[in-house]
């Protein structure tokens, strides 16, 4: 754990509802610069509803969000700035099938950070190699398998350098064999310092690079802890059944 | 068969080159191209507005509730009249919108044509508005999110991600009804507009034979149109190219 790193994220009693669907009912959590939290828990308990309000693509109906020292709720805020700082990966990929590869990953630093394009084209070539995928620079996301399609969304991300990255089950729509090259990719990013919050059902990332792990279920973390903690000794029978399904 | 041909082809003089009558054809097919021309500019003008202000509204209506404030009355209300527009243009036949813009709204104006192209730019505008905002719903949310989660605003995301991939989608629908609008235009002649059916009609008044006007009018229509539906099939073939 790095608790002793200063707090770049604090949920304090998030709640969030579709109409009477009460999804989040009081989450509060503090997330540390170089943390890499998991979040676990089974499907509808709400793991992609927490991880979306964090960035406010959806709309916590009570609670805050601190990020950065500012509270992002506060509908005086600017979201769109501090949205630069946190990066976005998501199950589909969610590519620009209208733009190569480069042009996927210099579109938000030209048009928001008004970086040159070479400068911007430099450093996505740079975050290209890292992954591997330099030479499919000029190509097309229909040209790209599952893997590397999410590969670019992640390093297109890092294009804005996010001071955190969240991520949404981002190998669940992949073929098995390319839910590898895609895990060590975050394996990397994770051991580099990034900040990561990151919704998955891989047990085997979570013990190897997760400081922390949630298990959310029902709108509320029922469990948290070092994943190696959680995962041998689980308290509550709730995640006691849940591991029982996924390990 | 010989005879056949030899009729045909007096008639053909006697319809179109005696007292110089093709040139009324040039004309109305001229006036024709001219209307549809500038109606269709206004239509994507206006399509692009009013689809832009009816998928904001869609979009952003939960947040701006709440959120609160004025900014939720005023969409609400420029949404409100865009229904409005879309209903009544689309309730009601062409023709008798062409004749309330002449005789009523423009009814000091005797420029026939500026009359035409509002007319039936209005009216395409409502056809194209809808399949603009169609082509905006069949876009996955997903490219929405990925854009608004990398701190482009809403406008920018519908720039540089929304629009472009809506634009490649409806280009054949947004082509076609460019054709409906060109024979749509034909009805121009009941505000007086000499355009190529008008045309085609005076000469038939004249010459008392209505064969070879009528189906010279049909035959120009017809070549128009096919060769639209042959650049049609082209562009499709070259978009789909595009992805791969
Ligand atoms: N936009 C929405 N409108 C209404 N209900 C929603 C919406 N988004 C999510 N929900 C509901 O909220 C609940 C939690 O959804 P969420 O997607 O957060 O679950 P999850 O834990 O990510 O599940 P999964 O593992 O299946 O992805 C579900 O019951 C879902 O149907
Ligand atoms: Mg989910």
């Amino acid at each position: 754990m790095t608790t002793d790193s200063p707090v770049l994220i604090s949920v304090n009693n998030l709640q969030k509802s579709f109409g009477n669907l009460q999804v989040l009912r009081g989450v509060t959590l503090d997330i540390h610069k170089g943390d890499v939290v998991v979040v676990i828990g089974p499907s509808g308990s709400g793991k992609s509803t927490f991880l979306r309000t964090l960035n406010l693509l959806e709309l916590p109906t009570g609670g805050s969000i601190t990020f950065e020292g500012v509270d992002i709720t506060d509908r005086r805020v600017n979201i769109n700035r501090h949205r630069q700082k946190m990066g976005m990966v998501f199950q589909q990929f969610n590519l620009y099938p209208h733009k190569t590869v480069l042009d996927n990953m210099t579109l938000a630093p030209r048009k928001l950070l008004k970086t040159p394009r070479a400068t911007a084209e430099k450093l996505a070539m740079e975050l290209l190699e890292r992954v591997g995928l330099a030479d499919r620079a000029k190509a097309y996301p229909a040209q790209l398998s599952g893997g590397q399609k999410q590969r670019v969304a992640i390093v297109r991300a890092l294009c804005m350098k996010p001071d955190v990255m969240l991520f949404d089950e981002p190998t669940s729509a992949l073929d098995p064999e390319m839910v590898g090259e895609v895990l060590d990719v975050m394996k990397e990013l994770a051991r580099s310092g990034m900040t990561m919050v990151v919704v998955t059902h891989e047990m085997g990332f979570a013990r190897e690079v997760a400081t922390n792990a949630l298990f959310l279920d029902e709108g509320v973390i029922v469990e948290q802890g070092p994943p190696e903690e959680l995962f041998t000794r689980p308290q509550s029978d709730r995640l006691k059944s849940f591991l029982a399904k996924v390990l | 068969m010989a005879e056949w041909f030899r009729d045909l082809y007096q008639q053909f003089t006697f319809n179109f080159i005696e007292g110089d009558r093709w040139k009324w054809i040039v004309q109305g097919l001229g006036e024709t191209l001219l209307i549809t021309f500038f109606a269709v500019l206004l239509g994507i003008a206006l399509g692009v507005v009013v689809a832009f202000i009816r998928s904001t509204y869609d979009k952003n209506a939960p947040a701006l509730k709440a959120r609160g404030g004025p900014g939720r009355w005023l969409l609400g209300l420029v949404n409100f009249l865009c229904n409005v527009y879309l209903t009544v243009i689309r309730g009601t036949p062409v023709v008798v919108q062409l004749l309330i813009m002449y005789f009523i709204i423009f009814a000091t104006s005797n420029n026939g044509t500026l009359v035409a192209v509002l007319a039936f730019g209005i009216n395409s505008g409502a056809y194209v508005a809808e399949i603009f905002r169609g082509g905006i719903l069949s876009i996955d949310n997903g490219q929405f999110e990925a854009g608004r989660s990398q701190g482009l605003s809403y406008l920018q995301t519908m720039a540089y991600i929304i629009i472009p991939q809506m634009f490649k989608i409806v280009l054949p629908t947004l082509c076609n009804e460019f054709i409906v609008l060109l024979k749509e235009t034909s009805v121009a002649g009941y505000v007086g507009i000499m355009d190529l059916t008008k045309a085609g009609d005076l000469i038939r008044g004249r010459t008392f034979s209505a064969f070879m006007p009528l189906i010279a009018v049909a035959l120009i229509y017809l070549a128009i149109v096919m060769l639209f539906t042959w650049l049609i099939r082209k562009l499709e073939g070259r978009l789909r190219g595009s992805d791969h």
